[in-house]
């Protein structure tokens, strides 16, 4: 079997104690919250830290709490069966839960965290493989090898965003909470995040994530389409998250779309989000702006499934997603 | 068609025993019952042991350093520093074990470790066992290979292009493994009285068994000088010899090989393994046991699964839908090894005549090396690729002359009791019923063509197809002319009954199905009697769990064991009570006069009164299979003692704006002869599905195949459970199963296989219902949603192969071994065949 690599397991009490261990063994250290991403990814060797710093003690990381203005913060360590399952959540950001719940098997929501989800690492079929089966492509340049095998010719990596969370907080512009070595600091959740498939977070390595708050559920519809060959289990090929905010008369005063699965990043789908603004959402409308997400996906041959089929698809998908905003 | 010719049947089938085929349902107290397994409790509480389960002290863990090349010489192996990491025990190279070994004696292709070429990426060429699995595998990260690449030969059109740089020194030329061409009457003349021709290509990508299980074995070398092998295999017999052949001078009855329960097989252990036979030489270096667990990446290396193969069919029918010819080419790409491919290119070619009557047919197969982990058997070993070519066929020729689809293979049912064209020959044939019960069950008639659509879009289609497969090979793998399966029986006497078989449960129930038979022959519990199978030291050989001829064999060599102890006890309790032994019953644990059953006593005092008057009691049974009819070279593939059969209808709902389907239910009616236990029958039916399920919606072996600068890759794409897909639980639909009983004669109390026939309708039914629902053709496995996709946006509403130039590969067949059909006059040799040297049994 692939067994797990000799590493030290650090349980810091706080979180700048958390972050002062990550500073000092710079690259050598990685957080972990459940584990189910990053220790397989250390068996297959492509995730490779010597010092693993769990957050299980630190306080303050596993309440969801309703915050005075509405707003909903959630513990990075809060586990996703308990956010897909929780009254609130499901009440007012039923589309937030059923992302949360198109998320891996019950059995990994039940040890997956939310800060796990957020953070998780960009998937490739080049990369999320055993060691072995990597020396036979000469690796690639995520795991110490020259070239980036999905476009040989490119200059940068093109692993992919993978998460189901990510695409609707971004679109629903929740915030994010960091606690680094120079204090605590809140940005917008599709600040967190870039276009590279090897530096895909903006965040500094010690800088650790405690909190997602979402917005107070007023004025805005959101939802989450996943695409995925199998329902149980799969990461998203595709993962559309929309959040259109409309006037009293039905009027979209914004809204925006996230295209999870289809590049390094959640991909604002920008054509799209311009052509539903200050109209109603008809059904016209929806098709127009479905039809124009056709260019933001930036669908590469890295994932399940034939690639220029879920860019072909993206439009379909975008306008289901929209149609259920209304 | 020519009538069964009862004089070819086995000696046993001639013999005075009642072989209870036509024994009426309640005459029989245990077949035919749901009992439940002998080791079903042991395996649903997590008690069953699997190989890797087992320890022993001082054990070494071994892994092997694969190859990172997909073609290339071995320069040079330097393992001076891995050898001297602390831990370390034992390393072995290719020199260590340069004898070759091989599933087929004519393909004996194999190397434990490579020699001087690797040939694909995960060939093993070091192994290394150490006192820690961790520092096994450091240490191989220690070794140096240096090779020199040489052109990766990737596909059947790249094989047949380049002849150079070849894979292996032996078979037909260049990189054709084997080349078939049997031609069964007169195709000219099949196709002059055609009213309608159809010519179509498909293809079918390979995939893989994906057992739970993954490969592991133990062995141990003892200071006696005794080797023993534990595994997960289902051919412990062939494995046996591979060692032998491989560790001589050690002489065979030295070597124990212990086939420990498989987590599942479907084929994927059949072939002895490199892994297996290194672990046994490191046992020897070392002197200690040495395990061996793979990975599940490794389980992909292994493989021997499906082979990728490109068909090109051309059939010629009359306006009502009968077929008049069939000329069919098969393409396979058979990966790196011969492994079983020799059979696999016969299967893609033999059983085709089984369902339908084929007046004449012309049967052409290639097969390529290619630098891919090797294929070989799995469920439904060649069959369903030609399989899925002409069940689609069939359809579109129904569509083209506007018949039903039931119907027109209704027409073309082959009958019982004939030999085919290619001089198969049929014994019961419950295809018919099996059409009928899905046809009624599913609503067909009413329901197909009609177009529903779902509350959320989709549009529904049913699609219908049937299939045939053998219950076990006709010939052995090595040339003999020794029993297939043995079977000891040893009555004790506290009552106990243990039956030793070299048979291998790998989940399908062997084990219990000893149980049953010799239960019902006996008259007692069969929860009662002692199962010892898959042991070499032990047990009597079976050949082993493969091509669906347990239930058969074995089961016919229990029933011979059982019957020959019933007349020992028969005799022994006769005279103890005066009366005749053919009025003794055996039933409930007793035997008793039928005249007057208060006289008469237990079981265990029947054993005990026997054993007093002829000492220790033990019996055994044997089975060969009858003699085949087909004489001509490459008959030897494809008879069988009888043939299984199996309907389906594939229920789908397709969203026309994405091509993305499911399939909310599958009606399967399989024709079995005879269920000795339903309700495992119906496991297996409802296991087929799910795994047809998965070659038909995704399954596929597909690789990677990239140049940069020079530089070429060619490595399995996607070797993890989790990116090559395969159903779970929530793509399995409701299943409709249909136990169809129609018994054969050569089987125990009928029974027929049931292990594999019924995957194979799966695939050509589920491309029939999507076409169906919208209208188009994807001639190509796995139909996945892109392709259905693709041609909903193609002009001809069709994705697959093409027919053109470059659709199949520029291969010369050379001539065709001519055979006269049955209805010819045919005698079953092939007219223009050079006379062959006759072999000498081994």
């Amino acid at each position: 079997m692939l067994r797990l690599p000799t590493f030290t397991y650090h349980r810091p009490k706080t979180a700048a104690e958390a972050v002062a261990i990550c500073k000092a063994h710079g690259k050598e250290a990685m957080y972990v919250a459940g584990g189910t991403d990053l220790y397989p990814n250390m068996k297959r060797r492509h995730q490779t830290p010597t010092q693993v710093i769990s957050l299980q003690d630190v306080p303050g990381l596993h309440s969801v709490d309703v915050l005075p203005d509405g707003r909903v913060a959630i513990g990075a360590m809060v586990k996703l069966s308990l956010l897909e399952h929780h009254p609130t959540l499901k009440q007012h950001y039923p589309a937030f839960a059923h992302a949360v719940r198109e998320i891996s098997t019950p059995l990994l929501r039940n040890m997956g965290t939310i800060g796990g989800n957020l953070l998780l690492d960009t998937r490739c079929t080049y990369y999320d493989q055993t060691h072995e089966w990597r020396e036979s492509i000469d690796f690639c340049m995520k795991t110490g090898g020259d070239i980036c095998w999905v476009a040989p010719g490119s200059p940068r990596c093109w692993a992919v965003q993978s998460s189901d969370s990510v695409p609707i907080v971004c679109a629903m512009e929740a915030e994010i909470e960091l606690v680094g070595s120079g204090g605590t600091r809140t940005i917008k959740a599709g600040d967190l995040y870039r276009d590279d498939g090897m530096q895909y977070v903006t965040k500094q390595p010690e800088e650790l994530l405690t909190k997602l708050i979402l917005p107070a559920p007023r004025g805005w519809k959101a939802s989450y389409l996943k695409l995925r060959r199998r329902d149980t289990f799969d990461f998203p090929v595709l993962g559309v998250g929309c959040c259109v905010w409309t006037d009293a008369g039905g009027v979209v005063t914004k809204a925006n779309i996230r295209l999870g699965g289809a590049g390094s990043f959640a991909i604002p789908a920008i054509e799209s989000e311009k052509l539903l603004v200050g109209k109603p959402l008809t059904d016209e409308g929806i098709a127009a702006a479905g039809t124009a997400a056709l260019k933001s996906a930036r669908t590469m041959d890295n994932t399940d499934l034939d690639v220029y089929w879920r860019k072909k698809v993206a439009p379909v998908y975008v306008a289901r997603a929209l149609a259920a905003c209304r | 068609m020519v009538l069964d010719d009862p004089s070819a049947r086995s000696p046993q089938a001639k013999s005075d025993a009642p072989w209870h085929h036509d024994a009426k349902k309640e005459d029989l107290k245990h077949i035919g019952k749901p009992i439940r397994k002998v080791d079903a409790r042991s395996k649903v509480s997590g008690l069953t042991k699997f190989a890797d389960d087992l320890s022993m002290p001082r054990m070494l863990h071994m892994k092997l350093l694969r190859s990172t090349r997909a073609h290339a010489e071995i320069v040079s192996i330097d393992t001076a520093k891995a050898a001297a990491l602390p831990g370390v025990k034992g390393v072995l190279t290719g020199k260590d074990m340069p004898i070759p070994f091989g599933i087929l004696p004519v393909s004996q292709d194999e190397h434990a470790l490579c020699q001087d070429l690797v040939r694909f990426v995960g060939d093993p060429v070091v192994a290394i066992a150490a006192t820690e699995e961790e520092a096994a595998w450091d240490a191989c990260r220690l070794v140096d290979v240096q090779y020199r690449e040489r052109r990766t030969i990737g596909g059947v059109h790249e094989a047949a292009d380049h002849p150079e740089p070849r894979l292996h020194d032996y078979g037909v030329r260049g990189n054709i493994h084997r080349l078939e061409n049997l031609e069964f009457g007169d195709l000219a003349a099949g196709f002059q009285k055609a009213e309608h021709v159809r010519e179509d290509t498909f293809f079918f990508e390979g995939n893989t068994h994906l057992p739970m299980e993954q490969h592991a074995t133990l062995a141990h070398f003892d200071k006696d000088g005794k080797l023993t092998v534990w595994s997960s295999t289902q051919t412990p017999h062939y494995l046996h010899r591979a060692l032998a052949r491989v560790l001589a001078p050690l002489p065979a009855h030295h070597i124990r090989v212990v086939a420990i329960q498989n987590g599942g097989g479907f084929g994927g252990k059949s072939d002895p393994f490199n892994h297996e036979i290194c672990a046994a030489k490191m046992s020897m270096l070392t002197g200690r046991p040495v395990k061996i667990a793979l990975t599940r990446e490794e389980v992909f290396w292994c493989h021997r699964g499906r082979h990728p193969v490109l068909m090109r069919s051309k059939v010629g029918v009359t306006k009502t839908g009968r077929i008049t010819a069939l000329d069919f080419h098969s393409y396979l790409d058979g990966g790196a090894y011969g492994s079983y491919g020799t059979a696999s290119t016969f299967y893609t070619g033999a059983l085709q005549t089984v369902t339908y009557a084929v007046e004449n047919y012309h049967f052409r197969g290639a097969r390529f090396f290619t630098n891919k982990a090797p294929c070989g058997p799995k469920r439904g070993h060649g069959t369903p690729q030609p399989r899925f070519a002409l069940e689609v066929q069939l359809d579109k020729i129904a569509c083209d002359l506007g018949l039903d689809p039931a119907r027109i293979r209704l027409d073309n049912l082959a009958p019982r009791d004939s030999l085919t064209a290619n001089f198969l020959r049929i014994g019961s044939m419950g295809l018919g019923t099996c059409i009928e019960k899905v046809v009624a069950g599913s609503r067909w008639k009413e329901r197909r063509g009609k177009k529903e659509r779902t509350a959320d879009g989709r549009i529904r289609g049913l699609g219908l197809a049937c299939s045939s497969y053998l219950s076990g090979a006709g010939l052995p793998i090595y040339w003999n002319g020794l029993p297939h399966s043995g079977v000891q029986l040893k009555l004790d006497r506290s009552g106990l009954v243990t039956a030793f078989c070299g048979s291998t449960d790998i989940g399908q129930g062997s084990d219990s199905v000893l149980g049953w038979i010799i239960g019902e022959v006996l008259g007692i519990d069969p929860l009662g009697i002692k199962v010892v199978t898959s042991d070499t030291d032990l047990t009597p050989v079976d050949l082993g769990s493969y091509s669906s001829r347990v239930t058969v064999m074995t089961g016919n060599a229990a029933m011979q064991a059982a019957e020959r102890a019933r007349d020992i006890l028969a005799k022994g309790v006769a005279e103890k009570l005066g009366v005749p032994a053919n009025r003794l019953v055996f039933a409930d644990e007793k035997v008793f006069d039928a005249e007057d059953p208060k006289k008469g006593m237990t079981f265990q005092e029947a054993v005990v009164c026997t054993e007093a008057k002829f000492g220790t009691i033990g019996t055994v049974g044997s089975y060969t299979p009858p003699a085949t009819a087909a004489k001509f070279r490459g008959g030897g593939v494809g008879p069988s003692p009888s043939y299984s059969y199996s309907a389906a209808v594939v229920e789908v709902e397709v969203d026309p704006e994405t091509g993305v389907y499911r399939v909310p239910h599958v009606w399967m009616a399989h024709d079995i002869g005879r269920a000795l236990n339903a309700a495992v029958a119906m496991g297996q039916i409802e296991g087929s599905v799910y795994m047809g399920l998965g070659e038909a919606m995704m399954e596929e072996m597909a690789y990677r195949d990239r140049s940069h600068k020079g530089h070429r890759v060619f490595v399995h794409k996607i070797p993890s459970l989790l990116e090559y897909k395969s159903p779970s639980a929530l793509e399995m639909p409701t299943v409709t199963t249909y136990v169809v009983e129609d018994p054969d004669k050569n089987g125990p109390f009928g029974a027929k296989e049931v292990g594999q026939g019924p995957l194979l309708p799966m695939m050509p039914a589920v491309a029939n219902a999507i076409f169906d629902a919208v209208g188009v053709r994807v001639d190509e496995i796995p139909c996945s949603f892109e392709k259905v996709f693709a041609a909903l946006q193609a002009k001809d509403k069709r994705y697959g192969p093409s027919l053109g130039a470059d659709g199949v590969p520029t291969v010369d067949f050379g001539d065709s071994l001519k055979i006269k059909t049955p209805w010819q006059g045919g005698d079953g040799t092939a007219w223009n065949e050079p006379k062959r040297e006759k072999k000498a049994a081994k």
